[in-house]
């Protein structure tokens, strides 16, 4: 579904990614682990077009996209849930979320509102809030349920987790099994690795802007090399 | 007493002016980043582009018509050709581009219309209406039922459509904007249209009160500035606070002290705010960029 070859992209001079290659395959979680400032961000940003390419191709559903501007991305079926969340603070928590269909301004609300409140029913009991006024963990899920407002088909997930409690962690984690159930893929970008991994089914792991390992999920969580680096163990 | 009101009727009227214009800076920076010097020059526009339709034998109300929308080409043409083109330059270079456009169209204007003072009939005469021993001119109350009108109609806009929606998530979260799909390229170009429009409408109505000409835009652009900054560069409430603050100081400053240092108050709001409060009446702190 997703095919990233040999991608490289630079802040100003310095390349932050040399050559990633990263395969998502239609219904899968594929999970994105490695440490601070390794590229996860800087590849999830390339793939939306919101991050300049210097090298390499980005293929969604057997098209070249590294060309094409941030938006008609989104209007392929390629929504991100960004890192640190991004949602317009002094906005509602509903108009955060009808902004996510922006670039389908012809679908019914109501009925695209409709699965996102029954996945996060707290979004339904703030919906006249201002997103910025939300908890970390309504926050999260406002990015998300503004994320599948777009339909996406491929949904890219930067962190999150960060910065939320156990519980919470667990409770979006969840939410992604249960969107994959209906058949959306998804990229997981994760510091949590042994969270990350438990979901997906397979994973990459990314060292100061190169993939330096990657396999089924079960096989990266057996791994030594993995596990003494990402697991703690 | 009397005296005192007259100054602010007059503090008033331009404050509107001033209103308009940093209302238009406060649009094209919160969708860009941009300061927009050339903001001035549209209001110029509005004025000679409706007298020189006047001239041409056109009736009032068409030529005002045909000038706001000639102002908002020039607007759209100054995103695509000057902006657009420079979008991943520093602010620093986006200013001076602005600064350049608004150089380029006063040149223009003085080799299409002329250097000429110019005024239009003002729509309800020119008889003063006497209020509390102040005379007002009726005009000055077009020039602010105007002004009302054109401020509820952006509120309506921003607060009643996911357009304006839109409008306002770009200028939060210019990211999460482009993630979500929506084209910011074209929220900036319509910022500059809307921009001009308003620009132009102020310049139309006020040209009967204080007359126009092809080099009008210079200072205007300077006290829109002056009044954005005052209320907070980025606050569409603070513009219109910022701008009738700034003409009222002006009036009082010109009736007071002397008419000389009328054009002075503008600066020295510049300098006080910098100095004294750099976020304005009503701005958000925000991290410096360089
Ligand atoms: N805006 C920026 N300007 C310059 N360099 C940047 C910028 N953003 C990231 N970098 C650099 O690019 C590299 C990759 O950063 P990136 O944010 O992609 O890492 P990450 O894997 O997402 O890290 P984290 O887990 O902390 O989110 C880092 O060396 C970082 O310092
Ligand atoms: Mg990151």
């Amino acid at each position: 579904m997703l095919s990233v070859e040999d991608l490289k992209s630079c802040y100003g001079r310095i390349e932050a990614l040399h050559g990633v290659s990263v395969e998502v395959r239609a219904g899968e979680i594929v999970s994105l682990i490695g440490a601070n400032g390794a590229g996860k961000t800087t590849l999830l940003r390339a793939i939306s077009g919101v991050q300049a390419v210097s090298a390499g191709r980005i293929v969604f559903e057997d098209r070249p996209i590294e060309a094409l501007a941030a938006h008609k991305r989104v209007a392929l079926g390629i929504a991100q849930v960004p890192e640190g969340r991004q949602l317009f603070e002094p906005i509602s928590v509903e108009d955060n979320l009808k902004l996510g269909a922006w670039t389908r301004r012809d679908v019914d609300f109501k009925a695209e509102l409709d699965p996102v409140y029954e996945l996060f029913p707290v979004l339904f009991q703030r919906r006249h809030a201002a997103a910025g006024t939300l908890s970390g963990g309504q926050q999260q899920m406002l990015a998300i349920g503004r994320a599948l407002m777009a339909g996406p088909r491929l949904l890219l997930l930067d962190e999150p987790s960060m910065g939320l409690a156990p519980i919470l962690v667990e409770q979006i984690l969840g939410a992604v099994q249960r969107l994959k159930q209906t058949g959306l893929t998804v990229l997981l970008v994760e510091q949590n690795a042994s969270a990350a991994l438990a979901i997906a089914d397979r994973g990459y792991v990314v060292e100061t802007g190169r993939v330096v390992a990657s396999g089924a999920a079960a096989e990266l969580l057996a791994d030594k090399r993995v596990r003494a680096a990402y697991l703690g163990v | 007493m009397a005296e005192n009101l007259q100054f602010a009727f007059s503090g008033l009227t331009v404050g509107t002016v001033y209103a308009l214009v940093a209302l238009g800076f406060t649009l094209i920076y919160n969708a860009s980043d941009v300061i927009n010097f050339a903001q001035g020059e549209f209001v110029m526009l509005g004025g000679m582009t409706t007298v020189f339709l006047a001239m041409a034998g056109l009736p009032l109300p068409l030529a005002a018509l045909a000038a706001i929308a000639s102002t908002v080409v020039v607007g759209l043409a100054l995103h695509r050709l000057a902006i657009e083109p420079a979008r991943t330059a520093n602010p620093i270079v986006l200013i001076m581009i602005t600064i350049g456009a608004s150089i380029f169209l006063r040149g223009l204007a003085q080799v299409v219309f002329d250097k000429r003072f110019h005024t239009l009939p003002p729509i309800f005469g020119s008889e003063p209406i006497r209020i509390g021993g102040a005379a007002i001119l009726p005009q000055s109350l077009v020039v602010l039922a105007g002004a009302v009108v054109i401020v509820v109609l952006l509120w309506a806009f921003v607060d009643r459509t996911l357009f304006g929606k839109a409008l306002i998530a770009t200028s939060a979260n210019r990211l999460a904007a482009r993630l979500v799909g929506i084209d910011t390229r074209q929220i900036v170009g319509f910022s500059f249209a809307v921009s001009a429009a308003i620009g132009a409408a102020a310049g139309i109505l006020i040209t009967p009160i204080t007359l126009t000409s092809f080099d009008v835009g210079t200072l205007l652009a300077l006290k829109g500035f002056a009044a954005a900054m005052l209320g907070g560069i980025g606050s569409a409430l603070g513009a219109v606070v910022g701008g009738l603050l700034l003409g009222l100081l002006e009036a009082f400053a010109a009736g007071y002290l002397s008419s000389q240092y009328k054009d002075a108050v503008a600066f020295l709001v510049i300098l006080a705010v910098l100095f004294a409060m750099p976020q304005g009446l009503f701005g958000k702190t925000r991290v410096e960029r360089v």
